[in-house]
């Protein structure tokens, strides 16, 4: 843990976390533990049922029914909506979170409404979640968030209940880490491929009691789309938040979104975002270098994501391992995810290919398959390829744009916003040895189905994959 | 909240590195609204050969005779030992209610994931940090038939039954709310005017965030 000598910390160079976290210290509770203030609680069905349950047990309120915002996208079908959720178990949890936003008076995005989406893709589209925030939700993909410099963390239903309740959090400090990312990417390598090759080489348990700040040109370089998709993967790499300074481009894309700040309070609020950056000689406790220029685009090959290659490489062999943990858990992997070991990447066939999640279900992240998709089919082998939009805006804005054309001409499926496949909670799951390109962000054993293969990938590579039936070099 | 003191208990390996929160309670129980009665899914894919579902009844599924919480001999265990990473993955708290609700109040591991971590204390149950060494000491000792570890959290100790002691670390404020069982948000709410002082003050600061 790092603690600020007193005295010392009001002249010595910031990291953005520093000022983040001193922005919403309420006590110092001593040894760097704080009560912590909570501005914005994403809600959604799958982790709040006991929390509210337990706010009515204690006879307790929300503290401030404003900081809330709630939506329901793991068990939603993502197939025609008009017949409500077939499954019984599914529907009474969807109907759960209804009647407790009901009940207890926090807005909510219906099923019905076009604002509807997976929640750490409505958060950032409405303007929910704007710089220098503290963001929560029952969720480990709201590391997401910190792509707008806000510090953003995923908690379990105790401290669901526990932000509802009093709008705070009992935090510990975490270590600070910052991953630089130097130069420019190559043409065709995105973000997907960038925090991909991070977590390659630092590890799923690298940034373990970390945030990770996310820094250097070609981070910076990154739309909000695309720094979204890097956040989104910090708890990939075990970072408790991941985080990117505020620029220009976070500044453009938050004006004018429903519940940004309007007017004088825009001004103000501008003001203090612009401060929202690490100061120079800011220390942090650990510093990685990746040059960007040797970043290929990344196929994960195993059930884990550090388990991770470029295409143009080969499925790792075991007995090259020196560890005998490491060599026990790659043997395995490779044998759940049915490969041998030195097999190119490339000639690895693919059953299924899920393009979506909060990990790349962005409109960019449509435009991106769209392109490659763009008047080909996909191949005989694809049982079968589906686009499952992050919103019910998203899906509004690419069909302005055609791009359902474009994947149903392709013999793609168009579906409505949800977390789907991603992790199977509706309907949309991988059966038993099937193998899928994704663009999700776990590929853990059972993740998209019991007995389901996970390969991650950027939304280009599995739009590649679709049509070519197996992992292609989108350099190529 | 269930207090934690000291626990004497069958002791059981589980030696895989990074296991994940789907690999503890698979997705499908997540949909249960209720807090208990994940303890017969827990390790679910492991466990039993065949699919399984919040209404299918465990005791009708094909139980994987290799794995080993499946073996007689680890029947009733309450202290679990693992290998790094432990709880990586999503922020489910079933992961824990799934671990305490099977019957066990600890887990000794070198790391943790952290949302894991901070999940469990909520729940009264005990994550432990140990050396690497001392795991590996402790995963060889424990193939012993029957061994008990004992966990004494007010003297933040794991002891084996040959007498070697294992210190660990903990804050003391989660040491405090598990040794005593307290209610973290009525703890909280005792600071309510802090908080609300909290706020006029950011209203003026930051007044975009109350608008
Ligand atoms: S899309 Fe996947 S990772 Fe994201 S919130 Fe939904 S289930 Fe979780």
């Amino acid at each position: 843990m790092t603690t600020q000598p007193a005295g010392a910390a009001s002249s010595s160079p910031k990291t953005l976390y520093d000022k983040l976290w001193k922005a919403h210290v309420v006590a110092e509770m001593g040894d760097g533990a704080a009560l912590l203030y909570i501005d914005r609680h994403l809600v959604h069905e799958v982790t709040s049922p006991q929390a509210f349950d337990g706010l009515r047990l204690n006879g307790r309120k929300p503290w401030r029914l404003a900081a809330n915002l709630a939506v329901a996208d793991h068990n939603v079908p993502t197939t025609d909506r008009s017949q409500g959720i077939a499954d019984p178990i599914s529907r009474t949890q969807v109907d759960a979170l209804d009647s407790n936003c009901d009940e207890f008076g926090i807005t909510e995005f219906r099923m019905s409404d076009l604002r509807q989406g997976i929640v750490h893709v409505i958060g950032p589209e409405q303007g929910a979640t704007l710089p220098g925030m503290t963001v929560v939700c029952g969720d480990s993909h709201t590391s997401t968030h910190g792509a707008f410099g806000a510090l953003a963390f995923g908690i379990g239903t105790s401290e669901v209940e526990h932000a509802l309740a009093t709008q705070t959090l009992v935090q510990k400090k975490s270590r600070s880490m910052r991953v630089t990312v130097r130069g420019k990417v190559a043409p065709g390598i995105t973000a997907k491929d960038i925090v991909l090759a991070i977590i390659g080489r630092i590890g799923t348990a690298g940034g373990n009691g970390s945030t990770i700040e996310f820094a250097g040109e070609a981070i910076a370089a990154l739309s909000m789309e695309g720094r979204m998709t890097v956040c989104n993967m910090a708890i990939e790499a075990g970072a408790r938040a991941g985080i990117i300074a505020v620029d220009q481009t976070t500044i453009d894309y938050v004006k004018g979104r429903p519940f940004a700040p309007k007017g004088e309070n825009w001004d103000k609020a501008v003001i203090w975002w612009n401060t929202l950056h690490s100061d120079a000689g800011a220390k942090f406790d650990s510093e990685v270098l990746i040059e960007a220029a040797d970043i290929k685009p990344q196929v994960t090959w195993g059930t884990s994501p550090e388990m991770v290659v470029p295409v143009d490489g080969r499925v790792p062999d075991p007995a090259k391992e020196v560890d005998a943990t490491r060599r026990q858990g790659m043997e395995r992997a490779l044998q759940y995810m049915g490969l041998t070991a030195n097999t190119p990447i490339n000639e690895i066939r693919i059953d299924k290919v899920f393009i979506g999640s909060c990990t790349n279900s962005r409109i960019e992240d449509l435009r991106a398959a769209a392109q490659v998709v763009g008047g080909k089919r996909i191949a005989s082998n694809v049982k079968l390829a589906m686009v499952v939009p992050g919103s019910g805006l998203v899906k509004q804005q690419a069909e302005k744009e055609g791009l359902d054309r474009v994947f149903l001409d392709a013999g793609f499926e168009w579906r409505e916003p949800g977390c789907s496949m991603c992790l199977g909670m509706n309907a949309d799951r991988l059966s038993p040895g099937e193998r899928c390109a994704s663009t999700s962000n776990r590929n853990f054993e059972g993740r998209q189905g019991q007995g389901g293969r996970t390969h991650l990938v950027s939304p280009a590579m599995a739009a590649a994959a679709a049509i070519a039936g197996h992992f292609v070099d989108i350099r190529g | 909240m269930q207090t934690f003191t000291q626990v004497t208990g069958l002791t059981l390996p589980l030696d895989r590195a990074n296991v994940d929160t789907d690999a503890i309670i698979p997705k499908q129980y997540l949909k249960s609204i209720k807090r208990s009665g994940f303890g017969p899914f827990l390790f679910d894919d492991w466990r039993y050969l065949d699919a399984g579902d919040l209404d299918i009844d465990p005791a009708t599924r094909r139980p994987n005779p290799e794995f080993v919480l499946n073996q007689p001999r680890y029947k009733g265990a309450s202290v679990l030992l693992a290998r790094e990473n432990f709880g990586c993955g999503s922020s489910r708290e079933h992961a824990v209610w799934a671990l305490s609700d099977y019957g066990f109040r600890t887990v000794i591991a070198p790391s943790f994931a952290d949302i894991f971590f901070n999940n469990s204390y909520k729940t009264g149950f005990l994550p432990i940090v140990l050396k690497d060494e001392e795991i590996d000491a402790l995963f060889v000792e424990a193939q012993a038939e029957g061994y008990r570890l004992t966990v004494d959290l007010p003297e933040q100790t794991v002891r084996t039954p040959g007498g070697k002691s294992f210190r660990f670390d903990i804050d003391p404020f989660r040491k405090d709310c598990l040794v005593r069982g307290l209610d973290e948000i009525g703890l909280t709410l005792q600071q309510s005017e802090v908080i609300r002082a909290y706020e006029a003050r950011r209203k003026q600061e930051a007044p975009w965030l109350f608008a």
